[in-house]
């Protein structure tokens, strides 16, 4: 189902921290449609090492996660030099956190609901296409 | 020397102190004393303390006793070195409270009882009568050795007659100038400054004589110390008790003298002179007995036996043919014995005028009172009584036939007037000193004195009887007059030093012990004991003449500034004046003083006002006000305390308030948070997919399975507004309850087959106890099977074990019943047992069904409003929840 539609010669990967199974389905559906490689995780405490294994090009963190907080787990990430610039997106579903998130060290910040062209629309611009 | 010679001599030197009093007088009234008001004058008026005792008697002395004449000059030496203890303090207090007299000190501090100022004035005029009469014989001896020594053809004076107009002279003198008018501070600068001239009158003519002595007769300093030394003065040796005694003694009476206390305290115009004097008046009396000894043994050595050793201050310039030197001499004696009775005669005036003229007077015409005449009446008492006081030293002269030696006449007054020791010390430094108190020891001591020193001083047979003396008061030997208790081998004046004050400063101690300080006793007791404690400096004030700065400066300190300088621009205006300060006139200081009053109160504004002015005195009745004033403000700054506490506590409930409010404010944020989130998780799912479905362009398959979710999600939607919408119900307490009775074992059938749409696909074995729940529960049905179906759904969803089992048991107690549900899953951790019933406490994601985590809060409201609880019960293995309902729920009271 990937498709390199604009040629490039391999797909991106974008890793997915979200512990709502329908929403990542969702998320990982319409980036995937886009020619982003997507993987998915649900569990906040395994993230972490997820995102050493996997090397994504972009993490997009869900804020309210089981075992360890999107917060926690980005400010983990700036820690790291090897993930300090890696582009982060959080999601949140309460309104109150953009600051928070921005302070932490999130390059987006999206609110849920989001429409599907509007997450695309950021995804691609994080990514510089 | 003839002797109408001496008499013009002492006539002309009295015209001249005359002329000084006078032209001082006119000066003081004139407000220009400048110099006369130095330390030096009011150091050489102190020299009242030597009389014509000390300046004929002590040679006497020295001659029949040796050194010990020295001890009557120690005493004040040791009272004015150590004047930072207890002169300041007096000076203070007699300034700060225009005390007039040591009996208006004792009677002030003592709650103004004139009882006690009586009894201070009978005291001092006792004791003073034979000190007064001891002059007069002075005066009558000095005339009598000129009369014997110039056999001119002039009879001798009759000694009797000589006494009479010696002592009508200075009754006149003293009633010009000590009555001539009535000053409120009792001060007497005339008076004053004619003491100061014969001090340097005495100190010269004793130095004279002296230096005659040791380089006229003697030839020098060395001839006259071997000349000493060769002397045979009876008592060479010092006798330790006695000595001691008498420095006391003499130390005591120059406090309570009562011309010492005028002169001391009453005259005193700087508190600042007494530093000077505390080191000047100890060497004056240094200088006047630097040449008693030698005196004492030319004297014992030159003239015939039998001569009167306390006149050769006389007697060795006339032997040596000095005439002038002689009349020097004798001016010197005139004059110590004129100083001593006109102060002592104007101070006795005004106790005797002011404690028991007055008095009376007023107690026979109330209305005079508010009269003017009171002045005149004031005057012409104090005139009476000095001339009173004369009388009665001469009367006492005339009746002792001036037999007794002088040192021996002054030591008996000394002791008479040092009964106002206890009660003076106790009164300025000890708060609880009462009135009674001091009655007490002033009788008793006063009565002691006579008893062993006064009236044996008379001889035996003439006041006591030989019987007394010989076997004590009606044949008690412990009451013979000079061995009191059996004490006989004491010296006699020793002996009626130490009975007289002992006893009266035990009757002192016990009086004030025992009784309680009335309210203007404690009030001036508290004021003279702690007279440096927040009191305003001397005040510099001249009279009548107040600096409107100042009054400006106080006023600001009252009023604020703004206020103060309108206040005083307007009366500036209304003066006429261009500058912003009026004149103090009396229309102004009114009128300050009526806007004083209404910050300070009115009381406190007359004495703020009266202290810059410096006119008015400050009375005890000021004082009370002020008191009162004080008392009211106390009270009112008590209300405000009160007040105040209720303010705190007020102010702590709105803080308790205000926390839970806050607390409340967080929660409901928190709770708004959450909500949003429950909310939004579904929608975001719902949006997404349908946007998806709507692009289209998708396999049939996906299309089914997307709007599954939709749909779910939906559903899960509604669940969760459902919940909401109850849980919000279910804690306003607005529930309708649908009472009835239902079978328990008919709730739970329904409710686990309800409970069976959870997770479906699980198998639970469920073990129940049929019998035990066949219970009719009065309650209602449906909302207690909704707990079930909760409790057993969330087993269904969380219980993890392999083969789940539910076990429900039933029990009855006491009109309740409790229902338990016990899975054989892994249970709720320890840690999380107490949030499960708080709303959104969903423990862990893992295993969810699309609960927004309200279950277990619904399930408590529930059973609060159906009057039982629901609880979790640890240890049990599994999750344990119990549910307690009363078996029979009667409708509450709407």
């Amino acid at each position: 189902m990937p498709e390199a539609r604009r040629g490039e010669p391999l797909s991106q990967h974008v890793l997915l921290i979200e512990d709502e199974p329908n929403i990542a389905e969702a998320i990982r559906f319409i980036l995937s449609r886009d020619g982003w490689r997507v993987s998915h995780e649900a569990d906040g405490s395994a993230a972490l090492e997820r995102v050493r294994k996997d090397r994504p090009d972009l993490v997009i963190l869900d804020h309210m996660l089981p075992g360890m907080s999107g917060l926690d787990i980005l400010s983990a990430l700036r820690a790291d030099p090897e993930t300090v610039a890696l582009p982060v997106m959080m999601l949140t579903a309460r309104g109150r956190d953009r600051e928070m998130a921005e302070q932490a060290g999130a390059n987006r910040f999206m609110s849920k609901p989001f429409s599907n062209a509007e997450i695309l629309a950021e995804v691609r611009s994080m990514m510089g296409r | 020397m003839p002797f109408n010679l001496l008499v013009v001599a002492c006539l002309l030197y009295v015209v001249f102190l005359f002329a000084v009093a006078f032209i001082v007088e006119r000066r003081a009234q004139a407000g220009r004393l400048g110099w006369l008001r130095s330390p030096l004058v009011y150091t050489l008026s102190l020299s009242i303390y030597c009389t014509a005792w000390t300046f004929y008697g002590a040679v006497g002395y020295a001659a029949r006793s040796g050194l010990e004449f020295l001890t009557i000059y120690f005493g004040p030496t040791l009272v004015f070195v150590g004047w930072w203890w207890l002169l300041r303090k007096l000076v203070r207090i007699g300034r700060q409270y225009r005390v007039t007299s040591i009996a208006d000190l004792i009677s002030s501090r003592f709650g103004k009882s004139n009882t006690l100022g009586v009894i201070v004035t009978i005291i001092a005029v006792v004791a003073a009568t034979p000190y007064i009469a001891l002059q007069l014989q002075s005066v009558v001896l000095s005339f009598g050795v000129f009369a014997s020594a110039t056999p001119d053809g002039v009879a001798p004076p009759d000694p009797g007659s000589t006494a009479i107009w010696v002592a009508v002279g200075l009754a006149l003198f003293t009633i010009l100038f000590g009555t001539r008018n009535l000053d409120a501070k009792e001060q007497h600068h005339g008076i004053v400054t004619a003491i100061a001239v014969e001090a340097v009158v005495k100190l010269v003519a004793l130095l004279a004589v002296g230096a005659f002595v040791v380089w006229g007769i003697a030839d020098g300093v060395g001839d006259i110390i071997a000349r000493i030394d060769a002397a045979d003065l009876s008592a060479w040796q010092v006798q330790p008790g006695r000595w001691a005694g008498l420095i006391f003694l003499s130390a005591v009476a120059v406090i309570t003298l009562p011309r010492m206390f005028q002169v001391m305290v009453v005259e005193n115009d700087d508190e600042g002179h007494l530093a000077r004097a505390s080191w000047a008046f100890p060497l004056y009396l240094m200088l006047m007995s630097l040449f008693i000894v030698p005196i004492a043994v030319v004297g014992l050595d030159r003239l015939p036996a039998g001569s009167n050793p306390d006149m050769f201050v006389l007697t060795l310039p006339l032997a040596e043919g000095q005439g002038g030197l002689a009349m020097l001499a004798f001016l010197g004696g005139f004059s110590s014995a004129t100083s001593m009775v006109i102060v002592e005669s104007i101070a006795l005036a005004t106790m005797i005028s002011n404690h028991v003229v007055i008095p009376l007077w007023l107690r026979m015409r109330p209305a005079a009172a508010a009269g003017d005449d009171l002045r005149s009446v004031v005057l012409n008492a104090r005139r009476v009584a000095i001339a009173a006081v004369l009388a009665l030293g001469y009367g006492y002269y005339h009746v002792s036939g001036g037999s007794a030696a002088l040192a021996a006449i002054g030591l008996i007054a000394f002791l008479g007037v040092a009964q106002v020791l206890p009660a003076l010390i106790g009164g300025l430094f000890w708060r609880g000193a009462t009135r009674v108190g001091a009655i007490m020891g002033l009788v008793t001591g006063f009565v002691v004195w006579a008893y062993t020193s006064f009236l044996p001083s008379f001889g035996p047979g003439a006041v006591l009887s030989d019987a007394v003396f010989a076997q004590g008061l009606l044949g008690l030997s412990w009451l013979r007059p000079q061995a009191l208790f059996g004490t006989e081998a004491m010296d006699p004046l020793i002996h009626a030093l130490f009975w007289s004050l002992t006893l009266n400063a035990i009757a002192f101690c016990i009086g004030s012990l025992l009784t309680f300080p009335g309210p203007v006793e404690r009030l001036q007791g508290a004021a003279f004991v702690n007279v440096f404690e927040g009191s305003v400096g001397p005040q510099r004030w001249s009279k009548g003449q107040v600096e409107p700065e100042a009054l400006l400066t106080m006023a600001q300190r009252i009023l604020g500034e703004e206020e103060a300088l309108s206040l005083f621009q307007s009366s500036a205006r209304e003066q006429g004046k261009d500058s912003f300060l009026p004149d103090p006139t009396p229309g102004f200081l009114n009128r300050l003083e009526a806007q004083l009053s209404g910050t300070v109160g009115a009381a406190t504004a007359h004495a703020m006002i009266s202290q810059l002015v410096g006119r008015a005195t400050v009375t005890v009745e000021d004082l009370m006000a002020v008191a009162s004033e004080s008392a009211q403000i106390m009270e009112y700054s008590a209300q405000l305390e009160a007040r105040e506490a209720e303010l705190t506590r007020t102010a702590g409930a709105l803080r308790e308030a205000n926390e839970k409010l806050t607390q409340l404010s967080i929660q409901k944020d928190a709770f708004l948070s959450q909500i949003s989130h429950e909310l939004r998780t579904p929608m975001t799912s719902i949006r997404a997919f349908s946007e998806i479905l709507t692009e289209g362009d998708l396999p049939p398959e996906m299309v089914t399975k997307y709007g599954r979710i939709i749909h779910d999600e939906a559903k899960r939607l509604t669940r969760l507004l459902d919940d909401l919408l109850d849980l919000s119900v279910l804690e306003n307490g607005t529930v309708q309850l649908n009472l009835g009775l239902a079978s328990l074992q008919q709730m739970l059938d329904t409710a686990l087959t309800a409970a069976r749409q959870t997770r479906p696909e699980r198998s639970f074995v469920i073990h129940r106890d049929l019998p035990s729940e066949a219970i009719y529960i009065k309650t209602d049905a449906d909302r207690l099977t909704q707990v079930f179906i909760n409790l057993i759904s969330n087993a269904r969803k969380y219980c993890d074990a392999a083969k789940p089992e539910l076990r429900i048991s039933v029990r009855q107690r006491a009109g309740r019943v409790t229902i338990d549900f016990i899975d054989n899953g892994k249970g709720i951790p320890k840690e999380s047992q107490s949030l499960i019933f708080e709303k959104f406490a969903r423990l862990t994601d893992a295993n969810r069904a699309g609960g927004a985590g309200l279950g277990l809060a619904i399930c408590r409201e529930i059973m609060t409003n159906l009057g039982g609880s629901v609880a979790y019960l640890p240890g049990q293995g599994g999750a344990a929840f119990r549910i307690t309902v009363p078996l029979r729920l009667e409708k509450l009271a709407a």
